[in-house]
């Protein structure tokens, strides 16, 4: 069986059928985020990402380096929500939205800058995946994954 | 976006062989991919090519290079709904029945 090496910089693709509008809010607002985010509710400015639990626990904070809506959020990435995790460099996150034929939208994800954090790579290697499909899922179809 | 494109790639050895070199490491030219493979540039161009087309591999420019990534999202995709719709009741019958043998145990 091939283990699990995670990667320090991680890439992640999908087609959404929605405006680049429509998924910067999706990524920026915590009515949506706690659809399809694990539950987490992600509050972010021109300075800070913030997302929390349900119960006002942080969960992920980082600095917002570039904010440019609706096509650009580029932020750092530590993971509070395991001591081990939360004890690593912080790493960061870049989103980009680019509008395509057909109403399409392409988001790319790039996470890097992980080499400092493996557990936060092995971590967020799992959830990407997951949460993006119940990003497009809840774009496209108004509800959030079952499960 | 186009399942017909994800199956396509997937049903070749050639293509699942280098989405699991991918898995293992990431970010890798052609150069360093073809060196693993018997095969010539020219084969390892069009089967990365298919698996791009189908987003399973995204590249990415680095000064020189062109590097390649392994983008996870559209398996996860074909999981949520050409898996996940055909076993969850078959997956829960046995957590189930896992749960009630431990109980009674």
């Amino acid at each position: 069986m091939t283990t699990m090496t995670a990667q320090a910089t991680q890439m992640y693709q999908v087609f959404i059928k929605a405006t680049p509008e429509q998924i910067w809010d999706a990524i920026t607002k915590p009515e949506f985020t706690e659809k399809y985010f694990y539950g987490s509710r992600a509050k972010v400015t021109r300075e800070s990402y913030l997302s929390v639990d349900g119960e006002g626990h942080d969960l992920v904070k980082g600095t917002v380096f570039e904010h440019d809506p609706p096509t650009r959020l580029v932020h750092g990435w530590r993971a509070l929500y395991d001591p081990e995790t939360a004890a690593e460099d912080e790493s960061r996150v870049t989103w980009e939205i680019e509008a395509q034929d057909g109403g399409y939208s392409k988001l790319t994800v790039v996470h890097d800058r992980l080499e400092g954090a493996p557990k936060t790579a092995t971590s967020v290697a799992g959830g990407w995946p997951y949460v993006l499909s119940g990003l497009k899922t809840l774009l496209e179809t108004g509800a959030p994954l079952a499960g | 976006m186009d399942d017909d494109r994800i199956f396509k790639a997937l049903a070749d050895p050639t293509r699942r062989h280098l989405l699991d070199r991918l898995f293992e490491r990431d970010g890798r030219t052609l150069t360093e991919l073809e060196s693993e493979l018997e095969m010539t540039r020219f084969g390892v161009m069009k089967h990365l090519r298919v698996l791009e087309d189908a987003g399973l591999v995204i590249t990415r420019r680095e000064g020189r290079e062109k590097l390649h990534y392994l983008n996870p999202v559209p398996i996860r995709l074909v999981h949520d709904r050409w898996i996940d719709k055909y076993t969850e009741h078959r997956v829960a019958a046995l957590a189930n029945l896992k749960h009630e043998l431990e109980e009674t145990a």
